[in-house]
């Protein structure tokens, strides 16, 4: 078991032609990722590292049968690209792209809203279960198939936590990076939700950051769910405790957030929901062994 | 991407919006000839600055300092003698930090009669992945300060961006206002038109404090800060064109044209990091290990070699800086194209702090041969703690 992806899961790639699509799509087979084909406009009918290509979402969807698609569109494209994925029903789209106009985003979340698709990402560095499927960019050679789970707003400590965890012999279940833009398809409580009803995942890293009040809601869900009885040992930690504050010009950011989104408030909601937040990102891995020895 | 109030304002003019005419002007001797042109009777003189904070500032072993940097009068005589006063002068504000900054453009304004003040603002709200207003009868005030005593009196709501602005949207800000009648109508008309500009020009935050009613009954944006989706600016080359450069750090300015994202702090530790995240848990592990960063650089996820090299001589560029920690994780970063350009620029630049590598992720072996075989002076580092502990005790002993 796992949440999202498994070693059934079929994958197609959107900007499959381009540079990000194939070298990060050779990878991917080269982990065992069931691709199955890709999109790129215009070169409908051709075959690309073996696999065929089509010219839009529908059809590859179609002949394919395809469970998951990744985008790795440029910018200007990507959000047209996510709705196309989302018009086609793709259950599970992964967006790669980093610089999405935000009001772009505003768009597509507002597209997904009823729809039968779930978007992880933009901006983020994709989903891993481990020795199984890979999605996205993280770097392969640092998995290994064991019981945490890891959900994560940044890229690069999404592989810390993988890193240590695989160091300190616990391997992972799944890695999720969700994202770090402001408006993003799937926040921290959904993942979550999965990995808490996921009997292979024993424990959970979850790793946040400054701006927003994500770290927060998902700590009062937390909490609600220890209530009700459902609670899996955790490990947490809030970069930016030490980031000066940032210029900023007006005073809207502040008002909306109401006061919450610095790195002290998240620490402490987190832990109040059971969460041990390590003070070091290099000790996650040390962390969550010492919280399961009790 | 920041603004200047006159660029602001100009901006909401083109979309019909009410704001005051003035003029902008670059140097003193062009100040009688705004005057003149705007009429009088009443004159505002303000200073044109990234940072709020204006109208209370001082300026810096100036004369006039006490005055502001906005300032108002009924005299032509004192716009040019203000003018003389405040171009080139250093503006210190609650917002600029005890250097201050440089005042060199000012926005000459007719004067308003102003009956009441209220507060506007628009952002990207995270929360609800909408454009959200911010509407407060609180207008000229701490805004913050009044969220904080008197929630009760800001309204706030989104915009699904299925159906747009509507008409309820602009009753909301109205009934928000106090507004009634035909000021209501205003209301709804300035709503409309506020939305119509933050999504054309891709801003992440609009903010009119104060928006006013006038004498005579009419609502009129009389400030304007406005920030732009850096994202977005690729479609909107008429706001990139607004961009001054003298508002930010040279080594950003630097940074920024090779896509780089830079800020720079007070302390002797030089950083290159890959990804924001690991960016700023890397600030934090050198803060824990009780040494103080240099900066905050992300190399972003697909750099290539002159990049690296670029970002690398960024920071050794700073004076301040004692000994530099890279610390990369590569997944579309590959090791050995930053070990590539870590030692290209160590080559071009040379090399007179101590330098602590830590390579981890895609193609990691290959990057840490090229360090190793390289021939040059690099601590070589095995995870984030080992890293962060060698490059503060190299900067502690030097």
């Amino acid at each position: 078991m796992s949440i999202l992806i498994d070693a059934s899961t079929k994958v197609i790639c959107q900007g499959f032609t381009g540079k990000n699509g194939t070298f990060h799509s050779e990878q991917a087979i080269a982990y065992g990722t069931k691709m199955v084909g890709g999109t790129s406009p215009g070169k409908g009918g051709s075959t690309h590292l073996g696999l065929p290509v089509f010219d839009t979402v529908a059809e590859a969807r179609e002949a394919t049968g395809a469970d998951a698609s990744v985008v790795y569109v440029p910018p200007p494209g990507a959000a047209d690209a996510i709705c196309e994925a989302i018009q086609a029903e793709i259950p599970l789209i992964v967006c790669i792209t980093e610089g999405i106009p935000v009001l772009d985003m505003v768009r597509v979340k507002r597209a997904l809203e009823g729809s039968k698709s779930r978007l992880i990402g933009p901006n983020c560095p994709g989903v891993v279960t481990a020795g199984e499927s890979k999605i996205g960019i993280m770097p392969a050679n640092i998995f290994k198939p064991g019981s945490v789970g890891i959900v994560s707003r940044s890229g690069t400590l999404t592989y810390e936590a993988v890193f240590q965890t695989t160091v300190e012999g616990l391997g992972q279940t799944t890695a999720v990076g969700i994202g770090g833009d402001p408006v993003k398809g799937t926040e921290f409580i959904s993942m979550l939700e999965l990995f808490l009803a996921d009997e292979k995942t024993q424990s959970i890293v979850m790793i946040g950051e400054i701006g927003g009040s994500a770290e927060e809601e998902a700590a009062q869900f937390l909490a609600d769910e220890a209530k009700r009885g459902r609670k899996k040992p955790m490990v947490g930690f809030i970069a930016g405790r030490t980031a000066p504050p940032g210029r900023r010009m007006g005073h809207a950011g502040a008002i909306i957030s109401g006061g919450k989104g610095g790195a002290e408030d998240k620490i402490a909601a987190m832990e109040a929901a059971g969460i041990r937040v390590s003070p070091s990102p290099a000790r996650l891995g040390r962390t969550l062994v010492e919280v399961l020895k009790g | 991407m920041n603004i200047h109030e006159y660029q602001a304002k100009a901006v909401l003019r083109e979309f019909g919006l009410p704001v005051s005419r003035g003029v902008a002007i670059f140097k003193p001797d062009e100040a009688a000839a705004a005057a003149d042109e705007l009429g009088g009777p009443v004159w505002v003189v303000k200073s044109q600055i990234h940072a709020g904070g204006r109208g209370k500032g001082t300026f810096k072993g100036a004369p006039g300092g006490a005055k502001g940097g906005v300032r108002v009068t009924k005299s032509k005589d004192e716009v040019v003698q203000f003018a003389q006063e405040m171009l080139g002068a250093t503006l210190v504000t609650v917002q600029t930090g005890e250097a201050g900054k440089q005042v060199n453009r000012l926005y000459i304004e007719e004067g308003a009669a102003i009956a009441s003040e209220f507060y506007l603002s628009m952002l990207v709200d995270r929360e609800t992945g909408r454009v959200a207003f911010v509407v407060s009868t609180e207008g000229g005030m701490d805004i913050e300060q009044v969220a904080h005593d008197t929630p009760e009196k800001i309204v706030t709501f989104s915009v699904d961006p299925a159906t747009g602005i509507m008409p309820h949207h602009g009753r909301a800000v109205a009934k928000a206002l106090g507004l009634t009648g035909p000021q209501a109508k205003e209301a709804g008309a300035l709503t409309e038109k506020l939305y119509a500009a933050f999504t054309a020009k891709d801003m992440s935050m609009l903010e009119i404090n104060p928006l006013v009613l006038t004498g005579d009954g009419h609502l009129k944006c009389l400030d304007a800060k406005i920030s732009f989706d850096s994202n977005a600016l690729y479609r909107h080359p008429d706001i990139v064109a607004l961009r001054d450069e003298t508002e930010e750090d040279a080594k950003e300015i630097e940074a920024s044209k090779y896509d780089l994202a830079y800020i720079a702090l007070d302390g002797t530790i030089g950083c290159m990091v890959n990804g924001a995240g690991l960016a700023m848990a890397t600030l934090d592990i050198i803060k824990l290990y009780g040494e103080e960063p240099a900066n905050f650089l992300d190399v972003g996820g697909g750099a290539s070699e002159e990049k690296v090299t670029a970002a690398f001589k960024i920071i050794t560029a700073d004076p301040q800086v004692k000994g530099i920690l890279v610390n990369i994780f590569g997944g579309i970063m590959k090791c050995d194209v930053i070990a590539r350009g870590v030692i290209a620029a160590v080559k071009a630049v040379g090399l007179e702090v101590p330098l602590v590598v830590r390579l981890e992720g895609t193609n990691v072996e290959e990057g840490k041969e090229i360090i190793r075989t390289s021939g040059l002076n690099v601590i070589p580092a095995d995870d984030l703690d080992d890293a962060a502990q060698k490059i503060v005790a190299a900067v502690k002993k030097g």
